[in-house]
């Protein structure tokens, strides 16, 4: 993975200087709240219901065990002794003192960690495939492209201060398993007559006006990504909405425009860009792709896995999936326990994972945008002796892709936009279908759940989606059904009514028991739904 | 009644204005009456108090409780840890809230 | 550089439409929402170009400045308006070399802002060259 050279670490303890120049001067006065809000956003501090939320970076979801163990430490020293994984492989903590800051950032940086442009409106974390470098499908490691992205989108002079948030995920298989096309661009790298280009998709996104991003342009010369991806940005820089924050994001200009005349306005504007040489030479990005260059894997490792202990092959049936080297696997440690908080995890728990890391998967691990972690390079003589060790700390719940691997924001227990609370719907959906036959029976269905329509629990791709919302002061929530973030990508429709949180919960299985009632064989939920359509299943929920 | 909530500066705590200064505590928020936008621009220009606001409330036998649920879950804290909320040994705040 | 204009002494900036149907200004001021591109065809004739920064958090003046320095526009692009410190050293990187803020700056925070930065990650209109150039020359 990258490492720093000197340049990098320059930038980013100019940054922490930066910031704690900023926090003295607020704290001093000498700025107001409005004055220093966008700068403390541009450092992932939100001020929430309980305190100050700081939302630390992990680049493209890519970490190794140092910077795990600084996490940890993070969450016992400045915080409540956990932290929480987020939907953009970030993660956050939610008991932030603004005084300490200053010093938070000074240790992450030591471990070449940050939190710049974690929020605000600028170009946030590039996301990525958690399972780039270890995946059979990829055409190559998207990584690489995702690290030169972060650097030409980092303090970028031109595009800090855009009308909304921008966000990036970069992929290179048909399998998208990082939600692209519901980005404000999404890169896929693509092969064509043998050459590698990238296909970009501009204009998706979730929140109030969800919409999947159109192919804006098929294939762009790899030489070329940069300059097309600023030519995307100042065209939305000059254009985008600006009167109305529900209207500011690059996929309501679209939309307004047309795909057609947006790419129009681009490539005019690419042709421009293209001749002030901002692209970097190939040996920058050589430099970049040999930090990513797969780590020394013997193929020739044992392939066979003793399933001996039941307990153990129902989690490897589930949770490990199939590694590009024989006698490799990918072990996914899902942060959803039956009844637990989803996408938490106490310091304990994070220091053990970088421990397995560091021991047993080339000092790897990544975050997903599904709130788990990711093991990428483990041997497979290796798994049962991780899984004990996941096991003993609570970290081997066998329900990667079921009902009970949910994606879940913090809601209304955490966040000052929320407008319901969507934790503990989360709890009482997975303790209802905590029987794992049940959930095995019900096969892959990705459960989503947002406190409010910013959506950042991703219920509009939800293969069943759950918004929170206010309705007369009690908290309500609605049920959509059909949604997806994968390749298949759709966003879900609105069953009918809402409901308590209770009646959520019952809806929900009434839903599921209607699947499993029409379902044919090999049909996922989200399949039936799609053949069959709404109306049975809006009859099976309201009757 | 009206209450006058906001953040502490430095430590971002939820506080409550009592009528003389601010505390954790909702226990001993005042009724701001008619005089809250004024109280409230004295002491952010003060920083004595951080995205301050006014809210409603009702004097109850526990003692003040915020209108909206948000604010109740800003006075005592995550409904889902009730280890980190302001009353980790009693069982009942939880109640309180929703 | 970071100065507090008063207007006398100085040919006022004219506004965008003004300057187009006028010969003889030199002078224009450019609002967010106006196209810096209008402008040109007319640089030779221009030895100031104000950019309005009605709001701090409206970027588009940052777009605007580089497209006119891209275009070769060699005279003072000054920055009017919600200006505070902390946008100064990315001002600077559009291409900005005057700013009048509405409300004083501390010549001590501005000159911090200014230093603040060793490299910068991408190239812009400052000139700067980009780290990925000073890895590899």
């Amino acid at each position: 993975m990258y490492k720093y050279d000197e340049y990098d670490h320059a930038m980013v303890d100019a940054r922490v200087a930066e910031f704690s120049d900023q926090v003295r001067r607020r704290l001093a006065g000498e700025i107001t709240e409005d004055q220093f809000k966008p700068l403390r956003l541009m450092n992932g501090l939100y001020l929430q219901l309980h305190a100050y939320m700081l939302r630390v970076a992990v680049p493209y979801g890519t970490l190794d065990s140092r910077q795990m163990r600084m996490l940890a430490h993070i969450a016992r020293k400045y915080d409540r002794d956990y932290g929480h994984f987020t939907t953009r492989q970030n993660i956050q903590y939610n008991w932030i003192k603004l005084e300490d800051a200053p010093a938070i950032l000074q240790d992450l940086a030591s471990v070449e960690m940050h939190a710049i442009q974690t929020s605000g409106n600028c170009i946030r974390n590039i996301s990525s495939d958690q399972w780039a470098g270890a995946a059979a499908d990829e055409i190559t490691d998207p990584r690489p492209w995702a690290e030169l992205l972060r650097q030409w989108s980092s303090f970028h002079p031109e595009f800090s201060y855009l009308p909304r948030k921008f966000k990036i995920a970069v992929i290179a298989a048909n399998e998208d398993r990082a939600a692209m096309r519901l980005h404000d661009i999404g890169i896929q790298i693509v092969e064509k007559d043998g050459q590698h280009g990238a296909a970009f998709y501009v204009g998706g996104g979730m929140g109030r006006t969800p919409m999947i991003a159109p192919l804006i342009k098929d294939f762009v010369p790899l030489d070329d990504m940069l300059s097309y991806t600023e030519a995307c940005l100042r065209v939305y820089n000059r254009y985008g909405r600006r009167d109305n924050i529900y209207k500011a994001r690059i996929k309501i200009l679209i939309h307004e425009l047309g795909a057609d005349e947006y790419r129009r306005q681009v490539e005019e504007e690419f042709k421009h860009v293209k001749s002030l040489g901002i692209d970097p030479p190939k040996a920058e990005f050589d430099r970049i792709a040999a930090q990513f260059a797969p780590p020394p894997l013997d193929a020739s490792a044992p392939d066979d896995i003793d399933r001996s202990d039941p307990d153990f092959a129902v989690w490897v049936d589930q949770n490990v999936a199939k590694h590009k080297v024989p006698g490799h696997a990918i072990v996914n440690i899902s942060l959803k326990p039956v009844g637990g908080i989803p996408g938490d995890a106490s310091s304990a728990q994070i220091d053990l994972m970088a421990d397995l890391g560091e021991k047993y998967s080339h000092d790897e691990l990544r975050v997903t945008h599904a709130q788990n972690i990711v093991l990428p390079h483990v041997r497979k003589a290796d798994l049962y002796a991780v899984w004990q060790a996941l096991d003993a700390a609570g970290l081997a719940t066998p329900n990667l892709d079921l009902i009970s691997d949910i994606i879940a924001c913090p809601g209304l227990d955490y966040c000052s936009l929320a407008n319901a609370r969507s934790i503990p719907v989360a709890q009482k959906i997975a303790t209802r279908f905590s029987d794992l036959g049940r959930q095995k029976e019900l096969g892959e269905l990705k459960l989503k759940i947002s406190g409010c329509i910013n959506a950042c629990g991703h219920h509009h791709a939800g293969h069943i989606g759950i918004l929170g919302v206010d309705r007369k002061g009690t908290e309500n929530y609605q049920l959509s059904l059909g949604g997806s973030g994968a390749e298949d990508v759709s966003l879900g429709t609105i069953t009918g009514p809402g409901f308590d949180e209770d009646g959520i919960v019952d809806a929900i299985e009434r839903v599921t028991d209607k699947y499993l009632a029409e379902r044919t064989e090999g049909e996922r939920f989200v399949d039936t739904f799609r053949r069959v359509g709404m109306a049975p299943f809006k009859e099976a929920i309201y009757g | 009644m009206k209450l006058l909530t906001g953040n502490d500066l430095k430590t971002g705590f939820v506080t409550w204005w009592t009528g003389a200064d601010w505390s954790l505590h909702i226990e001993d928020a005042a009724d701001v009456g008619e005089h809250g936008e004024a109280i409230l621009a004295a002491e952010e220009g003060a920083r004595r108090v951080n995205a301050p606001y006014i809210i409603n409330g009702e004097q109850t036998a526990d003692g003040p409780r915020p209108a909206h649920i948000k604010d109740r879950i800003r006075a005592l804290g995550p409904t889902v840890r009730p280890d980190l909320t302001l009353k980790p040994a009693d069982p009942a705040a939880g109640d309180w809230v929703i | 550089m970071v100065e507090h204009i008063h207007s006398d002494g100085e040919e006022p900036a004219v506004t965008l439409d003004a300057f187009l149907s006028q010969s003889n200004a030199t002078a224009v001021r450019l609002e967010p929402d106006e196209d810096a591109r209008a402008l040109i065809p007319h640089l030779d004739r221009l030895a100031l170009i104000e950019v309005a920064f009605p709001k701090f958090r409206d970027g588009r003046g940052y777009s605007s400045a580089r497209i006119l320095r891209e275009a070769g526009y060699a005279g003072e692009l000054r920055a009017q308006g919600d200006v505070l410190v902390d946008q100064i050293a990315y001002m600077k990187r559009c291409g900005f070399d005057t700013f009048a803020p509405e409300k004083e700056l501390n010549a001590a925070d501005v000159e911090a802002a200014l230093a603040r930065w060793p490299e910068h990650y991408q190239g812009a209109a400052d000139g700067a060259v980009p780290i990925w150039k000073l890895r590899h020359g």
